[in-house]
């Protein structure tokens, strides 16, 4: 909302020599946020001045033009193609500071130029004030312009504008009046009245029209006719306001409809009443019903969209834009005037599908029933006085609202309560009249009548609100709250894994949870269903993903294309999908790792058994030590290696799967991983508990076994545990090796055991006796040899 | 022969010999030389034979000081090779230190991360319990509960991604708010609340200082007697504790739905400390929460009674408190997930 002091010094008597910073700070406090506060034009030195000599500049589009500002004549150069003699002009002098810069004397083409002949654009003043002629050249004052007068206060442009951000509650302060009422709360001045004079003729409206509302999302609608208007330009002071409040002047009726709309806040359609007939109709659209709107675009109308029509057709949609048959024009002679409520979700509905314009915006934030008449009344007034309009005596009505004041309990106790300070009786008392609120004393409370304007006032709260904002909520005095002594508590084990997985060298990534529809299979051969959003911002990001492992591999790409080859990354994130008509979230961890992780010199590269190698510390760590195993899975994606992924299996149930990728997915080593925290976590961690440091010596061996490229090293494992028994207390595999000696299809794998006895000094006698077993027990399971000590 | 010229002669041809000895490894064969089966002294010592009796005891003496003197000035020689030999291979031990250290892989939390569980562990020592809450709300969590009917403008600010299908009805959170009217319905015994939490949250929008996913974190105290003053009091102390305490804090009358009244919170630019710079367009004070009492409606609808219980709440922007603690200009660099963007964030923040 732009609001314009000089249109604004038409209700309230503000000090003179408050700056426009100073009023837009003001409103601040009060909870009123600008943009912008100062001239609305932002140009300093701009003079009027006339074009005596104008010659051209051989070879160039440029003129050497020679200009009276008053007390001298100067030398300009000057380029716009509408420049003559005779010609008045805008002449920013040197030292002029325009929003394109400063003026500067220059020399041009070897001639001197002292100062600029300005069109409006370099002005500051939007494009959309601009005329056809104004586009394309300098801007030509009126003949009748004196020269050497400053330049912005003959365009009449010399105002000041403060560019609110208003809150969406208040719409009442879409309008000059609210702001005057909120101005006058803070500097404690009467709001001026507006004239609604008019004189009206002996013919009733009533007599030659009606109207039928035959919907219930118009609770409000009246209408007037005026009769015999002239269609001109508005004065000066209507078209400079429009501008300032960033309206674009068309002729002095529609001028005069939007003006009393910035004033009352309550939007305006005139009629062409010829065009309309003798019956106005409120009603919903009909489905595939059609209408042209005066911007000239042909419109399918439906049920929701509330229509005004005639006998014969829709005409206008009713809060958001007019019809073209029925539109105002420069032949027009008599109008019908409508002010009107209509329901604010049904025009934020239908402005959404055409256009958000000043109008639909007020009915959307909700309007003064009280103001409607209000403005009706000041349509009239001004019709009268600026375009000669006779108006017409009586006024169509139809009313289905309560449009008394609303009265509200208000006590002393309360306003403590909420604001945790005292406020004396008297400044809560002074406060609610400054805002023009009536005010009852009860003993320990007020009952207070809150005019229409203040729609968003319902509640007592609301009147703390209101208390409170104007007594300055900064002057609140902070104080910690007197509460219970409670413990309070957070997800450690979520913690404990981003910063386990932190401290083993991956960087934690943050990605976006909405992915594309093609990415949402990927990495995951599980059977569910997606769930997809349902006006998506765009085709990248239409499905929230199911897993990490798509949004991860991005992470890869993206760094890989930006040099980074050496990635290790992991993100805990939730995932959704469908199950059973319902959606799903669950918690994942996803982990990516290529390039170098081992980064001493030499650097080396991570593989499978890096990622593998965290993948157990992690589990380990939670607590889950012996619980788990990696399982060759054939239901794992294709997009994995099939001979290097695993899946990850927790007490028999899987938990996640780890693996390289496919190299026909990526040609380079990258090895993920994705974990099912709701699933892995659903199962209590072990104790930590002591377990006594063994009394007696342990001995240990060491032995290799050559066996086929085929057999798994867990399987191995598997024989030398149950044949080693009580006394074996661990098993490590210390070398893989492959090469000479061994045969190209084998490996050789060494394993060193530890035996212990609990109870007493181990001989080496009844080592060897299980240690050879083992060796007899493997060699026959596998059928291989154990490798020459 | 005099013994003591012969004494002096053995010394003598020890000393040569040990001058000529330059390893520890060439020092045996002198001491065989000398002390040897056969060697000088020995051979000295077999002639105690030919010794009369009468001077046995004097040749005795004698032979004791040459072997004595021999050995004392052998080791002292053992002594000064081994010194030389060991302070030799120290010498060939010596590696350049200026090489790096050896490196062990470092891997980072990320800012959002960071600063989450800062925000975290300060409501924590105040007794906050952190809740979750979900990503996907229903509208009825995310906007009706919270006094936002459909319709409503303030639904306006916030285009929000809405489920397809059956779901149509559910949406991607747009604010943590959200967490409000689910807290307060799980909270059965409709006792006191006090929770915080953060998470991510999704609007249609998207430029330099928008993502259309981010993170934040609301702030919830329900019980008989909170206040406003309560509230700013709170944040006083939340701002001091992360910004610095030299932080001041100040509440801007504004409008949020489900508070009432209700504040947009400024705290004293952290970057000009209040003067006036680029960062908070020369006001002095950067807008970094929203606040308010919780709104009566929205107490009646999490079936808490509003005649007996108070509320207030607060919210703000994870990703702008990384921003601005770590200067980071464009929160696109944030979901980008560069490594050289992550590992930035290697190390110790300052306390």
């Amino acid at each position: 909302m732009l609001l314009s002091r000089k249109f604004v010094k038409d209700y309230i008597e503000l000090d003179d020599k408050l700056t426009i910073e100073e009023i837009a700070n003001s409103m601040t406090n009060v909870g009123n946020e600008y943009d912008y506060a100062g001239p609305l034009i932002n140009a300093t030195n701009l003079i009027t001045g006339e074009v005596l000599e104008c010659d051209d500049i051989p070879d160039t589009h440029l003129h050497k033009c020679v200009v009276n500002v008053g007390n001298e004549k100067l030398d300009i150069i000057c380029g716009a193609p509408n420049v003559r003699i005779g010609l008045k002009v805008i002449v920013a002098l040197p030292g002029a500071k325009l929003p394109g810069g400063e003026i500067k004397k220059s020399v041009i083409k070897g001639y001197t130029s002292n100062g600029m002949l300005c069109s409006l654009a370099e002005l500051g003043l939007d494009n959309k004030f601009l005329t056809e002629k104004d586009k394309n050249g300098i801007h030509e004052l009126p003949n009748e312009t004196e020269i050497g007068r400053d330049a912005i206060k003959t365009l009449g442009l010399d105002d000041e504008v403060i560019d609110f951000e208003l809150t969406s509650n208040r719409g009442d302060l879409l309008s000059i009046m609210g702001m005057a009422y909120e101005l006058g709360a803070i500097y404690k001045k009467k709001v001026k009245d507006i004239d609604l004079s008019f004189k009206e003729n002996t013919e009733n409206i009533k007599d030659s029209f009606k109207v039928e509302v035959k919907t219930d999302k118009c609770s409000l609608f009246l209408a007037k006719k005026a009769i015999n208007v002239e269609i001109k330009d508005s004065p000066e002071f209507i078209k400079s306001r429009l501008i300032a409040s960033g309206i674009r002047p068309i002729n002095n009726v529609v001028d005069i409809s939007n003006y009393v709309m910035l004033e009352t806040g309550q939007p305006l359609h005139f009629y062409d009443a010829d065009s309309l007939g003798d019956t106005l109709i409120v009603r919903q659209g009909n489905k595939e019903e059609t209408l042209t709107t005066l911007d000239g675009a042909s419109r399918i109308l439906d049920n929701s969209d509330i229509v005004i029509a005639n006998k014969n057709e829709a005409i206008g949609l009713a809060g958001v834009m007019g019809g073209i048959s029925t539109e105002v024009e420069s032949n027009t002679k008599n109008i019908i005037i409508e002010s009107a409520i209509f329901d604010s979700v049904s025009i934020r509905k239908t402005s959404k599908k055409i256009l958000r314009s000043e109008a639909s915006n007020r009915f959307e934030k909700g309007l003064d029933p009280k103001r409607t008449y209000v403005a009706i009344k000041r349509s009239c007034n001004l019709l009268e006085k600026y375009a000669n309009a006779t108006i017409i005596s009586g006024i169509i009505e139809y009313k289905q609202m309560d449009i008394n004041d609303k009265k509200i309990n208000l006590r002393f106790d309360k306003i403590s309560k909420v604001l945790g300070i005292e406020i004396e009786r008297n400044m809560v008392i002074s406060i609610l009249n400054d805002l023009g609120f009536s005010v009852a004393e009860n003993k320990d409370s007020v009952d207070v009548v809150v005019p229409t304007r203040r729609g968003d006032i319902t509640i007592e709260e609301d009147l703390i609100e209101e208390v409170g904002r104007m007594y300055g909520m900064d002057n609140i005095v902070g104080k910690l709250p007197e509460l219970n002594v409670v413990v309070g508590e957070y997800d450690k084990t979520k913690r404990a894994i981003k910063h386990k997985l932190a401290d083993l060298g991956l960087n934690e990534i943050v990605s976006y949870t909405l992915i594309s529809q093609e990415n949402i299979n990927k990495f995951t051969k599980d059977k569910f269903e997606s769930i997809m959003l349902n006006d998506p911002m765009s085709e990248d990001r239409n499905t929230l993903r199911y897993s990490l492992l798509p949004s991860l591999v991005d992470s890869y790409k993206y760094n890989l294309a930006h040099g980074n080859k050496n990635v290790s990354i992991f993100e805990v994130g939730a995932c959704f999908y469908k199950d059973d008509d319902e959606y799903k979230e669950e918690l994942k961890l996803g982990i990516l790792l290529s390039g170098e992780y081992y980064v001493d010199i030499p650097a080396r590269n991570a593989d499978f058994y890096t990622l593998k190698g965290i993948v157990e510390e992690l589990l380990d760590y939670l607590g889950y030590v012996n619980r788990y195993n990696f399982v060759v899975d054939n239901n794992i994606s294709n997009e994995f290696h099939p001979h290097q992924s695993a899946s990850i299996i927790l007490q028999g149930k899987n938990i996640g799967v780890l693996g390289k990728i496919h190299p026909s997915v990526l040609k380079h080593d990258v090895y993920l991983c994705e974990i099912n925290l709701d699933k892995l976590l659903g199962n209590s961690p072990s104790r930590m508990t002591y377990k006594e440091i063994p009394k007696y010596p342990c001995i240990s061996k060491d032995v290799a076994f050559i066996v086929k490229n085929n057999i798994l090293a867990s399987d191995i494992t598997r024989i030398i545990k149950k044949t080693g028994g009580k006394l074996l207390n661990n098993i490590s595999i210390f070398d893989i090796y492959t090469g000479e000696n061994i045969e190209s299809d084998e490996k050789s794998i060494a394993f060193n055991l530890e035996f212990i006895d609990p109870n007493k000094t181990l001989t080496m006698d009844e080592v060897m006796i299980v240690f050879d077993k083992i060796i007899e027990d493997v060699c026959k399971t596998f059928n291989c040899k154990v490798r020459d000590k | 022969m005099e013994k003591s010229m012969e004494r002096e002669n053995i010394i003598k041809k020890l000393e040569s010999e040990l001058n000529g000895v330059e390893k520890l490894s060439d020092l045996a064969n002198v001491k065989a030389m000398f002390l040897g089966r056969e060697g000088i002294v020995t051979k000295l010592s077999s002639k105690m034979k030919e010794i009369p009796n009468e001077e046995k005891r004097e040749y005795g003496k004698f032979l004791n000081e040459i072997k004595n003197e021999v050995e004392e000035k052998i080791n002292f020689k053992f002594q000064e090779l081994s010194d030389k030999e060991l302070k030799e291979k120290l010498i060939k031990d010596a590696i350049d230190i200026t090489l790096p250290g050896r490196k062990i892989k470092k891997g980072s939390l990320h800012p959002l991360t960071r600063i989450t569980e800062e925000f975290e562990d300060l409501f924590v020592s105040m007794g906050y319990t952190v809740y979750s809450g979900v990503e996907v709300e229903s509208d009825e969590n995310c906007f009706q509960k919270l006094n936002i009917p459909k319709g409503h403008p303030a639904r306006d600010a916030q285009d929000t991604f809405y489920l397809k299908d059956e779901f149509e009805n559910f949406l991607l959170r747009s604010q943590t708010s959200t967490a409000q009217a689910r807290a307060m319905e799980e909270n059965t015994d409709k006792g006191p609340i006090r929770i915080i939490c953060p998470g991510k949250v999704y609007r249609r929008d998207e430029d330099a200082t928008h993502s259309h996913q981010f993170m934040q974190i609301e702030g919830l105290v329900i019980d008989h007697d909170v206040s406003m003053a309560d509230l700013k009091g709170t944040l006083e102390l939340f701002c001091k504790k992360i910004l610095g305490e030299k932080t001041k804090v100040r509440f801007r009358p504004s409008f949020f739905p489900f508070t009432e009244p209700s504040v947009e919170v400024d705290v004293t630019c952290f970057k000009c400390g209040g003067r006036g710079c680029n960062l908070c367009k020369d006001t002095g004070w950067i807008e970094v929460l929203g606040a308010g009492m919780v709104h009566p409606n929205v107490l009646e609808m999490g079936g808490y009674d509003s005649k007996k219980y108070q509320g207030f709440a607060f919210g703000t922007g994870i990703d702008r408190f990384a921003m601005f603690k770590y200067a980071i200009p464009d929160i696109r660099t944030i979901y980008a997930n560069d490594i050289r963007f992550l590992s930035q964030f290697d190390r110790k923040d300052v306390d």
